[in-house]
């Protein structure tokens, strides 16, 4: 589980318009530089939505990343619940965190927000 | 006194780039002359540079190093990231002012530890509220980002003392300047809940914010807000650093939950920055 290494990915092709065309010409030469597991890898090969929401990518960076696919924005949001149709719910990042009573985990525990005692 | 302006408004994506998918017209037309007086409201406070203080949605920084706060100090920024098609917003250079936020910043620190950059990166998060307020891009602007995505985040308390220590730090300047807090308020961006609003949570956050509840603002808790308001309602943070740098009272002058294709519940609102 290389979550970190596929968001990396991601965020560096949505802000670099150089890495997007060299990314378009030869995805194996960008993809192997990062260090992915055959799904994660596979998943950016195909510009599976689905899976990467499922992987724990967070929304703000493949929401970009279907804008650069040139997807439409009903698909990009019916894409992601037929991840979890296929594949089940979102396995890390920030929507496994807290939700319908999931605990934090520690390493994304979140910050106290309140007035310090 | 070179604090002019204060207000707050939302920047979701679809506010330009899905506006020929809303169906309510009228409110969209209703919001969209609220953020169009909103610009004439800092034209005519004879602002001179506008700090916007925004959410960090990885346009910038990423999780290798990831600052609480950070402040846009460079002669020029750049934007949109996204896809200029997508966001309905062409790419552009905008203005920066280094001197006065390099003053800003020095000061700020003083009190709370900014980082601050001179290349800076806009997404929809500072581009749609410029597209509206500023849409010649012949205003000077101080980017101002907080971190509301990578958890964990910075605790509400210095989140107030940021406003404030933004506040004085205008003060201290023979410029003349505008704030503007950019933030959603409860939502599920870009994520299968995208459109969900929880109108209930957001007025009474709203109330609080216009009445400058301090108290009640800061007993938010992050694990509340994740899972009434949504991950977006963690941007919560750019608008109670607004409400803390104006001081006094607020004028709610919109708010929508009718608008969901723009995925946040809509908002325009102003301060009074006499106090
Ligand atoms: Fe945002």
């Amino acid at each position: 589980m290389s979550l970190y290494q596929v968001q990396k990915f991601l965020y560096n092709l949505n802000r670099d318009e150089k890495l997007q065309s060299i990314f378009h010409e030869d995805k194996y030469s960008v993809l192997s530089s990062y260090d992915l597991s055959a799904e994660e890898y596979s998943a950016l090969d195909d510009g599976d939505i689905g899976l990467l929401y499922v992987l724990g990518v967070n929304g703000q960076i493949l929401m970009h990343y279907a804008a650069y696919l040139h997807i439409e924005w009903f698909d990009y949001l019916q894409l992601m619940r037929d991840g979890v149709d296929k594949h089940g719910s979102v396995r890390a990042g920030i929507y496994a965190m807290a939700g319908d009573g999931v605990e934090l985990t520690s390493a994304y525990a979140l910050g106290d927000s309140g007035e310090p005692a | 006194m070179s604090l002019v302006y204060v207000g707050i408004l939302s920047h979701a994506p679809g506010i330009t780039g899905r506006a020929h998918l809303a169906t309510n017209e009228l409110v969209r037309d209703q919001f969209y002359d609220c953020l169009r007086r909103q610009a004439e409201e800092i034209k005519q406070s004879s602002a001179e540079v506008l700090i916007v203080i925004a959410a960090e949605h990885f346009a910038n920084f990423f999780m290798d190093n990831m600052p609480a706060y950070c402040m846009g100090v460079g002669e020029k920024h750049s934007g949109p990231i996204e896809d200029s098609e997508w966001l309905k917003i062409d790419k552009t250079s905008i203005p920066g002012s280094p001197v006065v936020a390099h003053k800003i910043l020095k000061s700020v620190m003083q009190s709370v530890d900014l980082a601050y950059s001179e290349e800076w990166q806009c997404d929809h998060g500072i581009m749609v509220p410029l597209h509206f307020l500023t849409p010649n891009y012949d205003m000077p602007v101080i980017p101002c980002n907080i971190n509301c995505q990578g958890p964990p985040l910075t605790p509400l308390s210095r989140v107030w003392q940021f406003g404030q220590a933004l506040r004085q730090a205008c003060d201290e300047q023979d410029e003349k300047i505008a704030i503007v807090g950019t933030g959603g308020i409860s939502h599920w961006p870009a994520t299968p809940d995208s459109g969900k609003i929880n109108e209930e949570w957001d007025r009474e956050f709203l109330s609080h914010l216009m009445q400058q509840n301090k108290e009640k603002l800061l007993s938010y808790v992050d694990e509340e807000i994740y899972r009434d308001a949504g991950q977006g309602g963690f941007e919560i943070r750019t608008l109670i650093a607004a409400a803390a740098a104006a001081g006094g009272q607020g004028e709610l002058q919109f708010y929508s939950a009718e608008l969901p294709i723009f995925a946040v519940g809509c908002t325009v609102a102003n301060f009074d920055v006499s106090t």
